[in-house]
């Protein structure tokens, strides 16, 4: 008990320039091991509203795991995982109650392969929110638009491009009106030109006020939209920092080799 | 061949029982195995040794033995009913092993990718495997599970035998043995019948291969 209370305590030193406003995704100790591997190290990261938390490392560090445990895709092992308050239910109806209120968006993009793109983006509104069909066709088509690809909405998502995929996804977790969006490695899998129409999707989100986390190795996504990153290297966050100070006076010496390796070119 | 023309009527009707047991213990078996493979890739582990369970114990007991215990064991402690009730229901019970594992191939066929996007807008586990899961994995389990639903059907030739009395089987064996018919004519009527619920039902399974397969 003790030892939690001292993590709790810990925590508002990472939220810095926020403290006023109330944490939205808040884990505390929190550990994980795959098998002997321990993929996640007593991690303590607070994301206040509207906050944008880029998490960036090197393959392996368990930034994508970190992602995947906010809305429990991964179980954790030990520590506390809480979103507005409220502590990640055991499997069931709330959890999946609360997956709801948590938007992701995967590297494979993950369309629901069998329906269409409008029927992709109005799944979950219909079924989880009981919304009318028509009112959530009408909300798809706008959010289809907001992402720019309104004219797909008939196709299905194996006609489209990479690029137009993964906004088609961004567009079905918007549809629910999440509390928070979780990118795993959101452009990892698309062609060099296509990760700047979904680069600038995000962007506009993270200017939209969205809270975000996301994990990416776009740096230029990182500086140019993140409040702060997170850095990760073999399972513990190692520094956390405004993407200024990150990038140009970063304080360890893990992500000054990091960053030397990809800033070079 | 008189053996067959003169007994037309009861090759007939004969043909009408066979086909009423398969159509329920088709309906009831593709309803059973799939409830079983949605236990056996729950996340609930009570649900999952309890498909597990019942796919071992009735994939390998012989389909006669599970209907001696249906047709007398039931009885026996104090569950009556028909003897056609106790035979599809042995027939389901039997079949539905099968199945399940068939439509739980399907379900693997499926990328992970899908169920977790799924699970992640809010949908419950049941939700994502019926809307989403399923749906995608009837692709790749229209042709295992035609084997084993025409497996099952003449399977219900042993239903037949087991009493239930008046299907294309019993008709052939009392034809024979108490009306004194040569067996081989007869057998070939029998023989017939079945080729006339099966034959159609395996031109049945290629045109929803078709349409399933276009449907994506």
């Amino acid at each position: 008990m003790a030892r939690v209370l001292a993590m709790t305590r810990a925590t508002p030193v990472n939220s810095d320039g926020n403290g006023d406003r109330p944490p939205l995704v808040e884990m505390t100790g929190v550990n994980k091991w795959f098998g002997d591997l321990h993929v996640l190290a007593d991690i303590n990261l607070t994301i206040t509203r509207g906050e944008v938390v880029v998490v960036i490392g090197p393959s392996g560090s368990g930034k994508s795991t970190l992602c995947r445990c906010i809305n429990r895709l991964e179980p954790i092992q030990k520590g506390r995982i809480a979103i507005d308050g409220k502590v990640l239910p055991e499997e069931g109806k709330d959890l999946a109650r609360l997956r709801s209120e948590v938007g992701m968006v995967f590297q494979s993009f993950n369309l629901f392969a069998h329906k269409t793109i409008l029927d992709n983006v109005t799944l979950g509104p219909i079924k989880v929110h009981k919304e009318s069909k028509d009112q959530a066709r009408s909300r798809a088509t706008a959010l289809l638009e907001r992402v720019g690809i309104a004219e797909q909405a008939d196709k299905f998502p194996a006609q489209l491009s990479g690029g137009q995929q993964q906004r088609v996804a961004i567009a079905r977790s918007l549809a629910m009106d999440p509390k928070v969006m979780l990118f795993d490695e959101p452009t990892s899998a698309l062609d060099p030109e296509m990760i700047n129409e979904v680069l600038d999707v995000m962007t506009q989100l993270a200017k939209d006020g969205i809270t975000m986390v996301v994990v990416t190795h776009e740096m230029g996504f990182a500086r140019r939209a993140a409040n702060r990153v997170v850095f990760m290297d073999g399972g513990h966050i190692v520094e956390e920092a405004t993407p200024e100070e990150f990038f140009t006076n970063p304080t360890s010496d893990r992500a000054k080799s990091f960053l030397s390796k990809i800033l070079t070119h | 061949m008189d053996a067959i023309t003169e007994n037309l009527d009861a090759f007939w009707s004969g043909f009408l029982t066979s086909l009423g047991i398969c159509l329920w213990a088709m309906v009831g078996s593709l309803f059973l195995g799939t409830v079983l493979a949605g236990c056996r890739v729950s996340p609930v582990p009570p649900l999952r040794a309890f498909g597990t369970w019942w796919v071992t114990t009735f994939r390998n007991t012989p389909l006669t033995v599970v209907l001696f215990f249906f047709a007398f064991g039931l009885p026996a402690i104090g569950i009556n009913a028909s003897f056609y009730f106790f035979g599809v229901s042995g027939l389901v019970v039997y079949t539905s092993a099968f199945v399940c594992e068939a439509i739980r191939s399907g379900i693997n066929s499926v990328s992970a990718g899908q169920a977790e996007a799924a699970r992640s807008i809010g949908l419950t586990f049941g939700q994502s495997l019926t809307l989403v899961v399923l749906p995608q994995a009837l692709r790749t389990v229209v042709p295992p599970l035609g084997s084993v639903i025409i497996a099952m059907f003449k399977n219900s030739a042993v239903v037949g035998a087991f009493g239930v009395g008046g299907d294309l089987f019993s008709t052939g064996a009392t034809l024979t043995s108490a009306q004194g018919y040569a067996n081989l004519p007869v057998i070939t009527g029998v023989a017939i019948g079945y080729l006339a619920i099966t034959l159609p039902a395996g031109a049945i399974l290629q045109v929803i291969e078709r349409r399933v397969a276009i449907s994506r």
